[in-house]
């Protein structure tokens, strides 16, 4: 009997065992998921705040500082007032037309007022984090990069065209751009089926060719400030720009690492050559600067480490940590001549120089990221047999500079185009410029009835 | 009476109040201004915008002494601002006509 029970209880136990392990092993794996996505989703959601940093006080002070006393609050003011605006737009439409399916230009208004958009991920975008997460983190790019275009118009352009400005640029411009690098079935969308695959890990196309683009555009047609280039117009408090430098450095982070939209290997590439490329820029910079001029400016090292994010930006989740290095110090150099030769040669008042470092350094960016991208690095690109597909140059897929050149000529005539209509327009409602008296007051006073300095008070 | 406006470096204000000081010299008036003599200014470049800064940082004492302490205080005040180098600053000299002590309406040399 002894011997009988022996035998009969493994049985018996054996008998429940794939239920029992079936159980198990569907706890198991989803607890797995949870946890990946609890490990994502706290990236995504610390990466959407970063990004958000390098607007309020990140690209505020660094603005801020370059221009007149007169103007810090105006200035200040045009970034702060995108955080307000673009927020507004982004729920009711924004979202939709850059990143729901649509045509390969813009996306269709399935996501009108973020209908749809929950906790549930969008496998497309980002698997393991919830939809809502994408959509926010993605909405702190489009609360920037319009940001980016006030260096051009500094000190100069009124409040009320500045929101309309921003928000037609936003509709024209930044949405149809975004979703045809970045949304599904987008003309350029190297993951989601795009005739023209374009590597854009991070925005250097949608983000720095079309603001910096477009800051050329608007600097050429408000034309120059009062008193350009003979006044003396220096920088206030290059303190300020010094802090707003280093914010955006930090919260840059959050702009590539964050763009593998997820806490992986791919974040950890992004982050390490995201700080190779800032460290090199700032390098070029100042050497060109040291050798021409003999003395090695903060400003000139703060402005290279700003064009070094730029450029490495289209390439971070690309490259190796080498050519990141390489990227940042050609970018460095490339926009010190941008800024200081050409612009002089030309002669456009682009006051805070955002062509010079945006659209430069942006398209040194994109057509690098067409010589150095590696599948060593990024992995998500695969044949029908799931074989890595080779990305750059030096993977041997000389063709990709190409690709990047028509992306690159894409988001230069949408810039240039985009932008000379919607000037157009604005300076028919509301008016581009300042008047002349107001201008010679600032910004401050004339737009705004405050001073930014007050300190008899 | 006289008023003596010397146009210093700004580091020379704290020697040459202390040694004002030292010879019982309390009372004066300082300024802070901006010019140049002599001195040439410096470039400054900002992403390649050149700027002549040609107007520098300076300091303006004013006092009025007796005509007896003039050449006294003078010494002393150059003295304690001098470097030797171009950029000291000078001196200036002017009679002055009366001095009003605004509490009591005392009246010249006892108004000092």
């Amino acid at each position: 009997m002894k011997f009988f029970t022996l035998l009969v209880f493994p049985m018996a136990a054996m008998a429940q065992t794939p239920q029992a392990v079936d159980a198990k092993l569907a706890a198991l794996d989803s607890a797995v998921k949870a946890a990946q996505s609890a490990g994502d989703n706290a990236w995504m959601l610390t990466s959407a705040a970063l990004v958000l940093l390098m607007t309020g006080p990140g690209l505020a002070l660094f603005y801020s500082g370059l221009v007149r006393r007169k103007n810090v609050l105006g200035t200040m003011m045009h970034s702060f007032i995108l955080m307000v605006i673009i927020t507004v737009l982004w729920a009711l439409v924004g979202y939709s037309l850059a990143f729901a399916e649509g045509s390969p230009f813009i996306g269709d208004l399935r996501y009108l007022f973020l209908r749809g958009v929950g906790i549930a991920p969008n496998p497309d975008y980002g698997a393991t984090v919830p939809h809502e997460t994408y959509m926010i983190y993605q909405l702190m790019f489009a609360i920037i990069t319009p940001g980016l275009i006030a260096g051009a118009f500094a000190e100069r352009m009124k409040f009320s065209g500045m929101v309309l400005f921003t928000i037609l640029w936003a509709l024209i411009v930044y949405f149809p751009m975004a979703h045809m690098v970045w949304g599904k079935g987008g003309l350029l969308n190297a993951a989601l089926g795009g005739k023209i695959p374009t590597f854009d890990f991070a925005g250097g196309t949608v983000v720095h060719i079309t603001s910096g683009v477009s800051a050329l555009i608007c600097a050429l047609y408000l034309g120059k400030r009062v008193g350009y280039p003979h006044e003396p117009m220096k920088p206030h408090s290059l303190v300020l720009s010094v802090i707003g430098a280093c914010l955006l450095w930090v919260g840059w982070f959050g702009f590539n690492a964050g763009s593998a939209v997820a806490a992986s290997g791919l974040a950890t590439s992004a982050f390490v050559a995201t700080h190779f490329g800032a460290a090199a820029a700032a390098l070029g910079w100042i050497l060109a600067e040291w050798m021409r001029t003999g003395k090695p400016s903060v400003l000139g090292a703060i402005s290279g480490a700003v064009a070094g994010l730029v450029a490495i930006t289209p390439a971070s989740g690309f490259v190796q940590p080498f050519p990141a290095l390489l990227i940042g110090f050609a970018a460095g150099v490339i926009c010190y001549f941008m800024v200081t030769l050409v612009k002089a040669k030309f002669g456009y008042d682009d006051s805070l120089d955002a062509f010079g470092v945006h659209g430069a350094g942006g398209t040194v960016g994109a057509l690098l990221t067409g010589v150095f991208a590696t599948n060593l690095i990024n992995d998500g690109y695969k044949d029908s047999a799931g074989k890595l597909l080779p990305l750059g140059w030096i993977d041997g897929n000389p063709g990709q500079v190409l690709n990047q050149l028509i992306g690159v000529a894409i988001a230069w005539g949408l810039a240039i185009v985009g932008t000379l209509i919607i000037l157009k327009v604005c300076d028919a409602i509301t008016g581009l410029r300042v008047d002349k008296e107001a201008e010679i007051e600032g910004l401050d006073l004339s737009q705004h009835g405050e001073e930014g300095y007050f300190f008899e008070a | 009476m006289k008023k003596i406006e010397a146009i210093i470096q700004p580091f020379k204000l704290e020697p040459v109040k202390e040694a004002l000081k030292n010879i019982g010299i309390d009372g004066m008036t300082i300024t802070e201004v901006r010019g140049h003599g002599r001195q040439k200014g410096h470039k400054e470049v900002y992403r390649g915008q050149e700027y002549n800064v040609d107007l520098l940082p300076k300091m303006k004492i004013e006092l009025v002494v007796t005509d007896a302490r003039l050449n006294e205080v003078v010494k002393t005040l150059t003295e304690a601002a001098r470097t030797g180098k171009i950029g000291d600053g000078k001196v200036f000299i002017y009679d002055v006509a009366e001095a009003i002590r605004i509490r009591n309406d005392d009246r010249g040399e006892t108004a000092l």
